[in-house]
């Protein structure tokens, strides 16, 4: 064995003190400095480093929460919610070449140049389109042009156009209500988005929920008592007879009888409420709730009522018209047609004036004013409708015996039409007052006994007669179904004086073997010539009568010949 | 003593990698959850889309107006009606 080649391996020589120390003293000095940098990290800016990380993995996302539709009383909807795309730039950051902006155009069905000339406008941000339909603004956003951001939001359409815009109204910036129905129910379809806290990977996907920091509050559906195909009907009806009378304005209401729901409420003139830019206020306005008129001989009905069940007059009394004049004070009221001593059911058949004063007379104001008060008139018919109105009643001690002579044929006190339609529910439904409703509501509804049973068939009867030949309204006959009702033409006040510009109405009921409906038209200003409320609103009534019973198939209760008119010649006597 | 700790030790890993397995199910669970949601949102939106066409399409109006002009349909007149009574067709 050889020996190990004699090269001298020198035993490991000990570090000199002092550099030993130098190392350990460096490595130590780096630690501490590790040690000491960790605790600041944990300490001094974990917070800062806490906000970073979370910046990276977690967000905070929202849950979009939509508004609740509208829909008929059978779930045919009447305003929807959909999500739409809105695409918006900061307008130097834009940047397009002109092949990309000749696209974009494409796509918007616009021109370049017009694009172009919205990215030149004032400030920083620019809409480049509005509510889209999500597809076209994904195929916009496919371009890949640099600059070009969507947003979300939600539109809201109405199917049913101008046919049912005053009722439900719209919604305004953010999808909030802001008219109508859509602003009084805004608390119950408004939907409040909700957020949450969640874990995303590197794809972008979610992984974990981290915390629900708001839950979604989805908006509610909302069911009306409307049957859009009678709204359809009612308003198809009124806008040819506002246009046949060249008539300033109109209102058509339906109301069920059995549960006074509102079936059906038209007004004109409309607008679309899917495209409102440059549509005035005035024809928002849901007239028929919001406005008010002076009745005229629509109200004689509950002068009547209220004589009957006073037990001055049955319904054979006879009352003699003094020629068609009677003078009150320095004041005289006039008949539009004279007539002999007449019986109380020919007062209102003929809408004798001076017959309705003579029995109003009669009566003490207070009982009078407490038979119109308590058929709602001075009083919101609350429906929930915003904006609607109470009319004007005046009470009792105010009143002198001219006033009191001209309310018992509707002048001086004023009303709304469905406080007019829902006021002769008393005697289509044996003296009850049924609560008006807008919202659907099932099954009968409990009225107020208002007039008894015997006083109220006995003004349905004599209300039958005014639509028979010898009444004022035979225009108002519907074929197959007996019909009753009441005209009204009444002169306008405008600044204090009356005018010869007329309101002309009529609210009627059928069938009258079993009321189910009750209908009122009013007609404002019509100036083609005819102005009685028989001739320019009652057609209007047979004609939605007509076909809402049918629609609704009420069993008839009359031959479908019973339509009597007088023999040609004849003039119907119409009241003023 | 060793053993009861490695023993532990074993039970420790198992129930770390169980964690890990359970947390990844988890997520991926999650993220197919997300998935469905968006899903349903969809479904809700694209809902409401042909609700709103089906009212478009179904409205009156335009009903009546197919009725008329297409289908040349017209009301009868009202002596042209038969009124048949619920008895009569009991019998």
């Amino acid at each position: 064995m050889r020996a190990a080649p004699k090269k001298h391996v020198a035993p490991p020589t000990e570090l000199p003190g002092v550099r030993a120390l130098l190392v350990f003293g460096a490595v130590g000095l780096l630690f501490i400095m590790l040690l000491g940098r960790s605790l600041w990290l944990q300490w001094m800016e974990n917070d800062f480093l806490q906000s970073q990380g979370a910046a990276r993995f977690s967000r905070a996302i929202e849950v979009p929460a939509h508004r609740g539709r509208i829909v008929d009383r059978f779930g045919d909807a009447l305003a929807i919610s959909t999500p739409v795309k809105s695409l918006w730039v900061f307008r130097d950051r834009f940047d397009a070449t002109p092949e990309q902006l000749r696209h974009l155009a494409r796509v918007l069905e616009t021109t370049p140049q017009q694009l172009s000339t919205r990215m030149k406008g004032d400030g920083e941000f620019a809409f480049v389109a509005r509510q889209l339909a999500p597809e076209t603004a994904e195929r916009a956003l496919a371009l890949g042009i640099q600059g070009l951001n969507e947003q979300n939001e939600y539109r809201r359409y109405y199917p049913g156009g101008d046919v049912t815009a005053q009722v439900i109204g719209f919604t305004g910036d953010k999808d909030a209500g802001q008219e109508g129905i859509e602003l009084a129910q805004q608390a119950w379809l408004g939907g409040t988005p909700g957020s949450r806290r969640v874990i995303i990977n590197r794809r972008g996907d979610i992984v974990e929920d981290v915390a629900a920091i708001h839950a979604p509050q989805a908006g509610r559906d909302l069911a009306l008592s409307v049957d859009s195909r009678l709204q359809y009907l009612a308003f198809r009806e009124l806008q040819a007879a506002v246009e046949r009378n060249k008539a300033k304005a109109g209102g058509l209401v339906v109301i069920d009888a059995k549960s006074g729901e509102i079936l059906a409420l038209a007004n004109w003139p409309t607008y679309n409420p899917n495209r409102r830019d440059k549509v005035a206020r005035d024809r928002m306005r849901n007239r028929a709730l919001t406005d008010t008129f002076e009745p005229g001989s629509t109200m004689k009905p509950f002068t009547i009522a209220a004589a009957l069940e006073a037990g001055k007059i049955r319904p054979d009394s006879v009352i003699h018209t003094e020629a068609g004049e009677l003078t009150i004070g320095k004041q005289t009221i006039h008949d539009a047609h004279r007539a002999g001593p007449l019986t109380v059911e020919q007062v209102i058949q003929k809408s004798s004036n001076v017959g309705a004063a003579k029995i109003a007379l009669s009566l003490p104001a207070e009982t009078l004013w407490r038979m119109f008060s308590e058929a709602g008139f001075g009083t919101v018919p609350k429906t929930g409708f915003p904006g609607e109105v109470a009319g004007r009643l005046r009470p009792p001690t105010t009143w002198k015996p001219i006033e009191q002579a001209t309310m018992s044929y509707g002048h001086g006190l004023s009303v709304n039409l469905v406080q007019l339609a829902r006021a002769y529910t008393i005697f289509a439904d044996d003296g009850e007052l049924k609560p008006v409703a807008l919202f659907k509501t099932d099954g009968a509804v409990a009225g107020r006994p208002i007039v008894s049973v015997k006083t109220a068939r006995d003004v349905r009867h004599m209300l039958e007669l005014a639509t028979l030949p010898g009444g004022t309204a035979p225009q108002a006959q519907v074929p197959g179904y007996r019909v009753a009702g009441k005209t009204g033409t009444a002169r306008k006040i405008e600044g204090g004086e009356y005018t010869r510009k007329y309101v002309a109405s009529f609210v009627g009921m059928a069938p009258v073997s079993s009321p189910r409906l009750i209908v009122a038209v009013m007609i404002d200003e019509p100036s083609g010539g005819d102005y009685y409320g028989g001739s320019v609103a009652g057609p209007v009534f047979s004609s939605v009568m007509g076909a809402a019973l049918r629609m609704l198939g009420v069993p008839t209760d009359a031959p479908v010949d019973n339509v009597v008119l007088p023999p040609p010649g004849t003039r119907i006597e119409e009241e003023t | 003593m060793t053993r009861v700790n490695i023993l532990l030790l074993c039970v420790l890993i198992l129930c770390a990698l169980s964690l890990v397995t359970s947390r990844h199910h988890a997520r991926r669970l999650t993220v197919e959850l997300e998935r469905e949601q968006a899903r349903a949102r969809q479904f809700d939106v694209e809902y409401g889309q042909l609700s709103l066409e089906q009212s478009t399409w179904g409205m009156p109006a335009r009903v009546e107006k197919v009725a008329r002009e297409s289908l040349h349909m017209q009301l009868p007149a009202p002596s042209r009606v038969e009124v048949v009574e619920a008895a009569e067709k009991a019998k």
